[in-house]
């Protein structure tokens, strides 16, 4: 199996990378970008074949580690 | 006194804040992050770096460290812990202070002196410091910003756990002051506890004169009364 987790700023986290990287591509002439947030991106492959429990584990660990629930918001698919 | 200064792979500001300690009269060992005891030290100091290259997030592999679980036992039982820089992302990311330090504002990785001003001094890392006198620290990092969610900073405001803010050369807090985008432009704050604190810039670097400034040597000297004090307390 594999987990794929994002990792993005929260709305409330001011992202002066998302707002530079905007900015970049406005310069380079590539019109109508509203907003751009830089996150994360994790790849993890898991042995088993419970997606359930892999879920459970995988939702524990973004809480505790991967992610600052403080800053960050996750998105965790499971394949 | 004792003071136990912590070593994580790719601490780099320990051997300033052992010297610092020394320099002030007092013993200062270091601790490998692997250890799980403080060997009796009277306060922690979780000094700057980037530990494990700060990778994933700033302090976010450190905080798991083996020596750190030994540091959340001590500061529940009321030890003062310091930690500066790299060491305040640490404490935060351990849950141990409140919010969190993100990417500067700028972008920039921002090495110079600063002023700060102490919001409150009724606290074991501010009691040293005289009212209105600004402190005069160098700053180095690259995310120093700080953050927490609005509830979180009303809470702060109201339990006076902010202890210093960027502020201009007149005591000022100003956006151009702030070297980071902090929020309050929040250099430093302590826990509802008052025994764990954490700040951006380097006491351990303005503990001199020969280095410009010796203002930073007001911060440790709290610490020291503070332990002073809490030893004829307990030999009465």
């Amino acid at each position: 199996m594999k987990a794929k987790i994002i990792i993005t700023p929260k709305k409330a986290v001011v992202d002066p990378q998302g707002k530079t990287v905007q900015n970049a591509l406005a310069y380079l002439g590539y019109q109508g970008v509203t907003e751009v947030h830089v996150g994360k991106y994790l790849e993890i492959g898991l042995a088993g074949n419970d997606p359930a429990a892999a879920r459970k584990a995988l939702d524990e660990a973004c809480h505790r580690f991967l992610s600052n629930p403080v800053i960050e918001d996750y998105h965790l698919a499971i394949e | 006194m004792n003071f136990a200064v912590l070593q994580f792979p790719a601490s780099n500001c320990d051997q300033d804040a052992v010297h610092a300690l020394r320099a002030l009269g007092h013993a200062a060992d270091y601790v490998w992050h692997k250890e799980t005891s403080l060997r009796g030290a009277d306060a922690v100091i979780v000094p700057g770096g980037f530990s494990y290259g700060d990778y994933l997030r700033t302090g976010a592999i450190a905080r798991f460290s083996p020596v750190m679980q030994e540091v959340q036992r001590f500061a529940s039982a009321g030890g003062l812990v310091l930690g500066i820089c790299n060491g305040f992302q640490i404490l935060c990311e351990a849950g141990l202070l409140p919010g969190a330090l993100i990417r500067n504002r700028s972008l920039q990785f921002r090495c110079e002196h600063v002023f700060l001003k102490t919001a409150a001094t009724d606290s074991p890392f501010t009691c040293r410091i005289p009212p209105g006198k600004l402190l005069h620290i160098p700053i180095a990092h690259g995310e120093g910003c700080f953050f927490a969610e609005e509830a979180t900073l009303t809470r702060l405001q109201a339990n006076r756990q902010i202890l210093w803010q960027y502020c201009a050369a007149n005591g000022e807090l100003t956006d151009a002051a702030n070297p980071n985008g902090s929020l309050l432009g929040i250099a430093g704050v302590c826990n509802e506890g008052r025994n764990v604190a954490g700040l951006m810039p380097h006491p351990e670097r303005a503990a001199e004169p020969i280095l410009g400034s010796d203002d930073g040597r007001l911060i440790f000297a709290g610490m020291i009364a503070t332990l002073e004090a809490r030893r004829a307390t307990a030999a009465a």
